[in-house]
């Protein structure tokens, strides 16, 4: 039997498959990535809360046979702060499209960070707002085309990478839907962190961004990651000229810093019962 | 808690009768007039194995209310003003998914950020319908600091046994108002928790049992895995298009807030009167004070007084209107109940309005001076 539909039958809800994704969307491979991830953690799917926001991502939570929680555009952060707090043993995921994180629940995002609570926020990135038909994003590049950008996006890009870590996150990689192995480590790697975790996955959405944007199908967009997307320490040593157009993936942050559930409850230890 | 006379804050009271009714989580965002709310669950929380959290924005703050009550956690979050607008959205999560909650609004003038400090009745056509779609709520509003307590711990009793958010919509008056009150002992006033899933059979998240109309509850982590969305479900909490389903299920949600014991109203001297003012809330201090007076003086008065705010005590304002000469509606708006007893009395009887929304609280000879127009004119 094939890694794959192992999976698939270990950690998806089967009777509610097939997905609404589209052909040779990469949330898929994306969410693949995430069953992985969990399995060769060997985690308890009985403590596993997934919590997703509003988008085609958002819509993988649905699928996966764990505590799912399926939220309000924008707010699953929120969400998974206060079933965190409620119950500290349960690993949070949270799935999350670009807009979704990073415009509607950009407040939400930073706040996470900066509190360093111990969740994983899985930031399903695919330059685009898929479910409503391809409108620009905050990730959407400056001059790309989108249904509200027909004549190219004069907004600037987030670089989520450099917005999260200046908001604090202590767990940063950057993966894409084409180096699953290295994103499945990524995601690995996360999940175990103690804190807020954050795992830019680049995914690809072929019938909105990339035929918009004259990209191609599928296959063109796997092309484009190959292409765009190079490992950090080989990113690093190319020459200011090479870098234009390139787009460094990787580990860029990993570190240790007090976390929130753990000194609420060494607060709550001390004042217990002095009521 | 000791059984002896307290002064105590209406916002202290509503904090008591949370942790009274087991409250175990607090997340919100601070707004005058509730921020005492979030400053005394800052406090005590801790002190009773329970968590508070000021989150980044009031949508932050239901949004983590829900999330603990999900897991298991009995939960409120408390706003005024701009801050209850902001909530709209996730309170209607809350209703569709029907996670138990308590949302206090401690009501300041509007709209926008109006009169931050004072007084006002003008949320409760927003407690109703704020929310899109067609929804379904209670909201219980207290007249006194002693009733914010009592009602705080039946919104809890509610929200669990329906599984259903609660407003308990409060207002700057009795948020601030210090009043002499005598908190019941442990367990002299029942709580209730909501029910969790039968051991004897497989659990259908969203599946009733026969005769039942709410779903038994399986906090996340338990073991039951499964799913939930604000997207129109099927029994096992998976999204589903169908029209049938849809039907169903939204049915099910209104049709379960026909419970017998939602409903609640006090009726002072409605028997035998011939004028009855309604009112509810702060105001209704000033009612009870005026028809007390009038009746002295001999005016058959009446006061009618919905505790249970939404659903509205249909049956007992339809019976009034069937008899009384007038039904006077005061409220601190510009007539928002007035519409829904409107509606009710559906010409039966005149139904009028008494009412303002620039702060000035309502005061008693206003009232006695309205009924007396009334009995001059007869
Ligand atoms: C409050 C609110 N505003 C807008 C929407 C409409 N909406 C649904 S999904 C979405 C964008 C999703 O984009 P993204 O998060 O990038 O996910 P993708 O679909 O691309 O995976 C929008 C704008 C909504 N559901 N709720
Ligand atoms: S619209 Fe785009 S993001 Fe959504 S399923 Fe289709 S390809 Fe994927």
């Amino acid at each position: 039997m094939s890694d794959r539909s192992q999976l698939v039958d270990k950690y998806f809800r089967v009777d509610n498959l097939p997905h609404i994704w589209c052909p040779g969307c990469s949330h898929g491979i994306v969410t693949r990535a995430l069953t992985k991830a969990i399995d060769e953690l060997d985690l308890d799917p009985d403590k596993i809360v997934i919590v997703s926001g509003i988008g085609c991502s958002s819509r993988a939570a649905g699928y996966l046979n764990f505590n799912t929680l399926h939220t309000t555009h924008g707010r699953a952060i929120a969400y998974a702060t206060g079933i965190k707090l409620a119950n500290p043993e349960l690993h949070v995921i949270v799935i999350t499209g670009d807009g979704d994180a990073s415009a509607i629940g950009g407040n939400h995002l930073i706040h996470a960070c900066r509190r360093n609570i111990d969740l994983t926020v899985m930031i399903f990135n695919n330059n685009i707002y898929g479910m409503t038909g391809g409108q620009y994003s905050p990730t959407t590049p400056h001059t790309a085309l989108g249904t509200t950008a027909p004549y190219g996006n004069i907004d600037r890009p987030f670089d989520l990478v450099r917005l999260v870590e200046g908001a604090g996150a202590t767990y940063i990689a950057r993966g894409t839907a084409y180096h699953t192995l290295q994103l499945t480590g990524y995601m690995k790697k996360a999940i175990a962190h103690k804190g807020l975790s954050v795992v830019e996955a680049i995914s690809s959405c072929p019938t909105y961004y990339g035929r918009k944007n004259r990209i191609g199908d599928a296959v063109g967009m796997m092309q484009w990651m190959k292409d765009t997307f190079v490992e950090k320490r080989a990113y690093d040593r190319l020459d200011e000229e090479k870098r234009i157009g390139k787009v460094p993936f990787g580990e860029f942050v990993n570190i240790q810093a007090p976390e929130y559930t753990a000194v609420l409850a060494e607060i709550t230890k001390r004042v217990e019962g002095r009521l | 808690m000791e059984n002896k006379a307290l002064l105590m804050q209406g916002n202290e009271a509503c904090v008591r009768g949370a942790l009274y009714a087991g409250m175990k989580f607090y997340s919100g965002y601070p707004i005058t007039p509730s921020t005492e709310i979030a400053e005394l669950s800052a406090e005590y929380l801790p002190t009773v194995g329970g968590t508070f959290i000021q989150m980044e924005d009031e949508i932050a703050g239901i949004a983590a209310a829900i999330g603990a009550s999900i897991a298991g956690k009995k939960s409120m979050t408390a706003t005024s003003g701009p801050g209850f607008t902001l909530k709209q959205e996730n309170l209607g999560y809350a209703v569709m998914a029907e996670i138990p909650l308590v949302i206090v609004d401690v009501q300041r003038g509007g709209p926008s950020t109006g009169l931050p400090t004072q007084s006002a009745q003008g949320d409760v056509m927003q407690a109703k319908w704020g929310t899109h779609g067609d929804s379904a709520i209670i909201a219980l509003s207290p007249n006194s600091v002693t009733e914010t307590f009592y009602l705080t711990v039946r919104a809890f009793n509610l929200a669990e046994k329906y599984r259903t958010p609660v407003i308990l919509l409060t207002d700057e008056v009795i948020g601030h108002a210090r009043e002499k009150i005598f908190l019941p002992e442990a367990g002299e006033i029942e709580t209730f928790d909501r029910l969790g899933p039968l051991e004897d059979r497989p659990y259908i998240p969203y599946g009733v049992e026969e005769g039942d109309i709410v779903p038994r509850f399986a906090p996340f982590g338990t073991g039951h895995r499964y799913n939930i969305t604000g997207l129109f479900h099927n029994e096992q909490g998976f999204p589903s298009n169908s029209q049938e389903n849809a039907q169903i299920m939204l049915q099910r949600i209104h049709d379960k807030l026909n419970g017998e014991d939602i409903i609640d109203f006090e009726s002072l001297y409605c028997d035998d009167a011939e004028y009855v003012f309604l009112s509810y809330g702060s105001t209704s201090r000033s009612a009870i004070a005026a028809v007390n007076q009038l009746r002295k003086e001999g005016y058959k008065v009446g006061l009618f007084r919905p505790i249970t705010i939404w659903p509205s005590p249909e049956k007992q304002i339809k019976e009034l209107a069937s008899r009384v000469g007038e039904i006077c509606v005061a409220e601190m708006n510009l007539g928002q109940y007035f519409l829904e007893v409107q509606r009710l009395a559906c010409g039966d009887t005149k139904v009028s309005h008494m009412g303002r929304a620039n702060g000035d609280i309502l005061v008693p000879e206003e009232f006695v001076a309205r009924a007396k127009e009334y009995f001059n004119e007869r």
